[in-house]
């Protein structure tokens, strides 16, 4: 008989994190943004840093995720969030801020902020959610979108003409004296969520330790979007994005670089 | 050789489950199927298979890629034999 509770005697293997609130998210099925919530509560559990962290929401799908995380939350304009958790951290040095930001906040109307975010070197936590698309406002264009992937607002495919090319940011802001860590990973299947959560962990690191800015940005599936099945968004996002958008880590300095090889990293 | 016993279980919150079948792909022992019911949100939930429900080896996989956080696994304690 298949159990429904769990016993109390018994060893847990997997619960959700204790930073993250007791209830039901509002994503669509599928969506990559409950496996990235969950990595960052989990990641902040480990580190316990839940009583100094600072969740700098944007806007999009993901507008309301501080009303899902325990520790603080602040919800900053559209695109402003790095300008929002510049101020945090140089108004109290002793806070966590991290903003928490889509392809349509972080890549179309938040550029400037997130590229002279990158330029001060601020010290904070940018976590990007690239799914190549608007997700909230109904699956139209984003700048992420891919050359020739139909969307609400590009019914034949994107046309490189008429609408340009996608943007790396990865690759763009790498190019930046500023920013200590820049990886770009990916959620696809259970090994890639683990090395998500290695980069998620290594990007607060980055910040606790007072090396910069570090961003980590996550493909993430948006199978209502896309339309297509959740368990074939993610084959679609393995094969149409993946090549566009290479896994990997794009920027590590040196002090980074030695605080990974530090023991007990994940 | 004695067969391999599994001690492990998964719990789903058959109301949070937004049954998108990620768990059901993505478990090495398929363990887990969709329900026939629905749940209060319209939703037919993902739910352990009972005559497979032994197979479970406690790997997390359907946890780790569960985005509603539906999923709990334990590992039965150690019964003196």
């Amino acid at each position: 008989m298949a159990q429904t509770k769990a016993a109390k005697s018994d060893t847990i293997l997997f619960a959700a994190p204790q930073s993250l609130e007791d209830v039901p998210l509002h994503y669509c099925p599928g969506c990559g943004h409950g496996i990235v919530h969950r990595l960052i509560a989990e990641v902040v559990d480990k580190l316990g840093i839940a009583d100094r962290t600072v969740c700098v929401a944007s806007v999009g799908c993901s507008a309301i995720n501080y009303l899902y995380f325990k520790f603080d939350g602040l919800e900053s304009s559209h695109g402003r969030a790095p300008a929002s958790a510049s101020g945090i951290k140089r108004c109290r040095p002793d806070l966590i801020p991290f903003t928490y930001q889509g392809d349509g906040d972080l890549a179309a109307i938040g550029t400037a902020e997130i590229v002279h975010a990158c330029a001060r070197g601020e010290n904070i936590t940018v976590f990007f959610i690239n799914n190549a698309i608007y997700g909230m406002t109904g699956g139209q264009m984003a700048p992420t979108t891919l050359v020739g992937m139909h969307s609400t607002s590009t019914p034949g495919g994107r046309n490189p003409a008429l609408a340009g090319y996608p943007i790396k940011v990865c690759e763009m802001l790498s190019t930046l004296e500023g920013p200590a860590y820049i990886a770009r990973v990916s959620i696809y299947n259970p090994a890639q969520v683990r090395r998500a959560k290695q980069a998620i962990e290594l990007a607060f690191r980055t910040q606790l330790a007072g090396l910069g800015l570090a961003l980590v940005e996550v493909l993430s599936p948006c199978p209502v979007g896309w339309g297509v099945e959740p368990v074939q968004a993610m084959d679609w996002l393995v094969e149409h994005m993946l090549p566009q958008y290479p896994l990997g880590e794009y920027k590590v300095t040196e002090a980074v670089q030695a605080l990974k090889e530090v023991k007990g990293h994940a | 050789m004695s067969q391999r016993r599994h001690t492990a279980y998964i719990t789903i919150d058959s109301e949070r489950c937004k049954g998108c079948g990620l768990c059901i792909f993505f478990c090495p022992q398929k363990v887990i199927g969709q329900a026939e019911r629905f749940n209060q949100k319209g939703y037919t939930p993902a739910t352990v298979i009972e005559e497979k429900a032994g197979e479970c080896t406690g790997c997390t996989a359907c946890a780790l890629m569960c985005p509603d956080i539906a999923i709990g696994v334990y590992r039965h304690a150690k019964v003196a034999p």
